[in-house]
């Protein structure tokens, strides 16, 4: 036992000695080669000079690779958040709210807008939007995405790839026509929405958009508009253009059986209120991500978006508090997307209590035009596009007007006024005029559109076939099936 | 044989369950329901629509016992019950012609 351990301990004393060699050896030859270094002449100077250069140069592009790969991993999360919203979000969230027979018909309607907008935006809608073309619509230079590769447009967005850039625009395409079938719930054909849907893409959306964020688009705020209108993540192109549309749409396919005696309550809040929450987790993909990288502006949007949505839900159950006794949870989740799609526009522009005020203002707005002004003209918006996007996203596109501070964003140049509070009023007119324009092209758009297609193959399901509810007699299934 | 059908409120169930079983009866069964009697229902909001829900939820209980069970059970049953609001529902009585048991034929009050 004794000699084992003294064996050992001559064993650990050998490699010892052995290792204090091996290094006393290496840096012996190191140090010879650093003198031979610091002792050459001039041209070796020039060599360092060179190295230096060398250096700085690959320091500089490792920062911008850097850069590069935080704003685009944080767009490209952005861009899934707000595929989120569209489903599971707005499909639970209208799903929930419609009667049980029809719970897949209105899922599916999201659904399919995620792929058939998808399909269109690859072959020409990304084109029409966001190509170069004239102060209305892009032309077709982007077709069948041709030129939209990994290397940044510096236009758009100088350190993110532009597939990144044209893959999170897609999933606003995508969310903006599903927004609108809240308006025709429960009563239209499933294969009039597809064409109604892919005209609205290619007339509505994409002429609304390239105004507002394409190059040279006549509302561009950033890239020479005539009139620039501050919409950040879009207040006026997602929010108006479908909420009027819902509006056009609602009107011209008239009520739905038996409304408004029959009574037709949501099948399942509770799936409303998932979808709800879904809704304003993905609504910081929308908003701070429009932002376009993930600095300091990415933050100040999506602080301003849950302050928005928090003020929003808290104003709308204080109206429902005092007006009906009991603030619901539909109340509070319903104030919420309110709040959330006002801040909309704002985000990017306004400070955090402005945020809270005009989330304060759209809650009781939109409160009021839901409950209220929905009944005084007895339109069957079934599922409140019109009274939640349309209204909320109008008076949250004035209101940037208002509350843009160059501060957070200074758009129009460092330390120029940016909203009327700041003392550039004519911002207001700014706002109305896009305001307006959406207002005009989801109207008049809309309405030929339903015509056309109307008059090609009809919009609404047959009687029996919207007593017998969606499910089956559009797909064929049933959402519940309680026998098995 | 006689069938006691009682529509009571759902969160009456656990109570009368176990007044029965302390009174000695052996099953029973449960079903969801939703109905009304004098009670009006309530008032419900949704985005400001009022909605009058008249079907509230209930629960039917059925126990089928033997004749001189039949009050016992009715006892037990009113007892557990009653709250002494409108609402608090219904019982109903009833003959009971024949009773089999699935398992292994035996019929009248031993198949119970």
């Amino acid at each position: 036992m004794h000699r084992m351990r003294r064996s050992v301990v001559t064993v650990f004393r050998t490699f010892l000695f052995a290792l204090v060699v091996l290094i006393g050896g290496g840096t012996v030859v190191g140090g010879s080669r650093l003198v031979a270094q610091t002792t050459a002449t001039p041209s070796g100077q020039m060599d360092r000079i060179a190295a230096l250069e060398k250096q700085n140069a690959d320091n500089t592009a490792a920062i911008a690779a850097a850069q590069s790969a935080g704003d685009n991993g944080w767009m490209l999360v952005s861009a899934a958040l707000v595929l989120m919203m569209s489903g599971p979000g707005l499909a639970l969230f209208y799903g929930g709210l419609v009667r049980q027979k029809n719970i897949l018909g209105t899922m599916m309607q999201t659904f399919a807008m995620m792929a058939v907008i998808t399909v269109l935006w690859a072959l020409v809608t990304y084109s029409l939007a966001f190509g170069d073309g004239n102060a209305f619509i892009g032309g077709l230079h982007n077709v069948f995405l041709r030129g939209v590769g990994l290397a940044p447009d510096v236009k758009y967005a100088a350190t993110i790839p532009l597939q990144t850039f044209m893959i999170y625009q897609l999933m606003f395409a995508i969310i903006t026509p599903a927004l609108i079938t809240g308006a025709f719930a429960e009563r239209m054909k499933f294969s009039a929405m597809l064409v109604f849907m892919v005209l609205w893409a290619l007339f509505v959306y994409s002429p609304m958009a390239h105004m507002v964020w394409g190059k040279g688009g006549f509302l561009n705020a950033s890239l020479g508009g005539r009139f620039p209108c501050l919409d950040f993540a879009g207040g006026t192109v997602v929010h108006v253009t479908s909420g009027v549309s819902a509006l056009v749409t609602a009107l011209y396919l008239g009520k739905r059986l038996g409304y408004p005696k029959v009574p037709m309550p949501p099948h399942s809040v509770v799936l409303s209120f998932i979808g709800a929450c879904l809704l304003w987790v993905g609504w910081f993909g929308f908003n701070a991500g429009s932002a376009l990288s993930a600095g300091t502006l990415a933050t100040s949007a999506f602080v301003a978006t849950h302050f928005g949505a928090a003020a929003a839900a808290l104003s709308w159950s204080v109206a429902e508090w005092i007006r009906q006794g009991k603030p619901s949870a539909l109340g509070a989740i319903s104030g919420a997307v309110a709040g959330l799609v006002a801040i909309t526009p704002a985000a990017g522009f306004v400070t955090p209590m402005s945020a809270l005020l005009i989330g304060a203002i759209a809650g009781v707005f939109c409160y009021f035009m839901v409950v209220k002004v929905k009944a005084w003209f007895g339109y069957d918006d079934s599922l409140d596009a019109f009274g939640v996007h349309g209204a909320g996203g109008t008076i949250g596109a004035i209101l940037t007007g208002l509350f843009a501070n160059s501060v957070i964003n200074p758009i129009f140049g460092a330390g120029k006024a940016t909203g009327a509070l700041e003392g550039n009023w004519h911002q207001l007119v700014n706002q109305l005029v896009g305001v307006a324009i959406a207002w005009c092209l989801s109207l008049v758009g809309t309405l030929i559109i339903l015509f056309v297609v109307d008059k090609a193959i009809g919009l609404r399901v047959s009687v029996e076939e919207e007593r017998e509810g969606l499910d089956i007699s559009q797909h064929g299934e049933e959402g519940y099936d309680w026998a098995h | 044989m006689q069938k006691i059908e009682a529509v009571i409120q759902p969160s009456k169930l656990d109570a009368v369950k176990d007044a029965l079983v302390e009174i000695g009866v052996d099953g029973m069964t449960i079903t969801e329901a939703r109905g009304h009697g004098r009670q009006k229902g309530h008032t419900e909001f949704y985005r400001g629509r009022e909605y009058a829900v008249d079907l509230l939820p209930k629960v039917k209980l059925e126990v089928v016992v033997a004749d001189g069970m039949a009050e016992k059970v009715i006892l037990a049953i009113t007892a557990a019950a009653r709250t002494g609001a409108i609402g608090d529902g219904k019982i109903f009585v009833s003959k009971i012609d024949e009773a089999i048991r699935i398992r292994n034929d035996e019929r009248g009050e031993i198949a119970l």
